[in-house]
């Protein structure tokens, strides 16, 4: 399983597993869909803690989130990234659309 | 500049070939002992070239990747990522930051400003309906003060 999806109350939580790439993305983006488009969440939690690699992809995918959760004015917290994530997220400017913890 | 060492693979142009391009060029790269951050952003640069030919230059449509991997002097590593598919008509435009040709599937049009922060040089070439190359350089510092 690429990522596991935990929720609690207005909050969804995805933990990212493995590589994230162009051919992993649209697994993930379902599987987070799906409990979003349930939900409706205040708060995506994206957990980049199993996350190995992570290319452009990743940031079509935070960006992508993003622009479903802007209905409802939910937000997004991106949580324990790595040096190499951190740097391809800061290159996007990722932290004006989210919170990077 | 002298090839010191010199590989060449061609893969079909499908999604999951992404990691074997980037699985190839760790291996290669070893010789050269990159450090940890070198490596991952070496990498995410090939990652990036090799999905623009999935994504952009076939678009779903069948054909070939080739990569091909050298080591020059001086611990300088070389990569280039050539496809055969539609090429780029405005190359300024298609390496602008944030600008993609493919926004519905979620491409952040990154791909290039990836590269070229990652990467010591890059230099797009194509013609349009006969494809694109993109070659690659960085230098390998033997410095492991960042891992």
């Amino acid at each position: 399983m690429p990522v596991i999806i935990d929720t609690e109350e207005n909050t969804v939580i995805a933990r990212l597993s493995g590589e994230i790439d162009h051919h992993t993305a649209k697994e993930l983006r379902t599987d987070i869909d799906l409990a979003i488009d349930r939900l409706k969440p205040a708060t995506l939690i994206l957990d980049f803690d199993g996350v190995t690699f992570m290319d452009s992809s990743g940031i079509g995918l935070v960006m992508g989130r993003y622009k479903m959760l802007k209905p409802w004015g939910g937000s997004i917290i991106i949580e324990n990234t790595g040096n190499q994530i951190k740097k391809v997220m800061r290159l996007a400017g990722l932290d004006r659309l989210a919170v990077i913890k | 500049m002298n090839i010191l060492n010199e590989v060449k693979m061609s893969f079909p142009c499908k999604s999951r070939n992404e990691a074997l391009a980037r699985t190839a060029v760790t291996a290669f790269s070893a010789q050269l002992d990159p450090s940890v951050n070198e490596i991952g952003e070496i990498k995410t640069a090939v990652s990036e070239a090799v999905t623009n030919c999935i994504v952009h230059a076939y678009r779903g449509r069948t054909g070939n990747i080739e990569l091909v991997m050298r080591i020059l002097d001086n611990n300088v590593l070389y990569i280039k990522v050539r496809d055969r598919g539609c090429g780029i008509p405005d190359i300024k435009q298609a390496m602008e930051p944030l600008y993609t040709s493919a926004p519905e599937e979620e491409r952040a049009g990154l791909g290039f400003a990836v590269m070229e922060s990652f990467m010591d040089k890059v230099t797009v070439r194509s013609k349009e309906g006969s494809g694109t190359s993109v070659t690659m350089t960085r230098k390998i510092l033997s410095d492991k003060a960042d891992t």
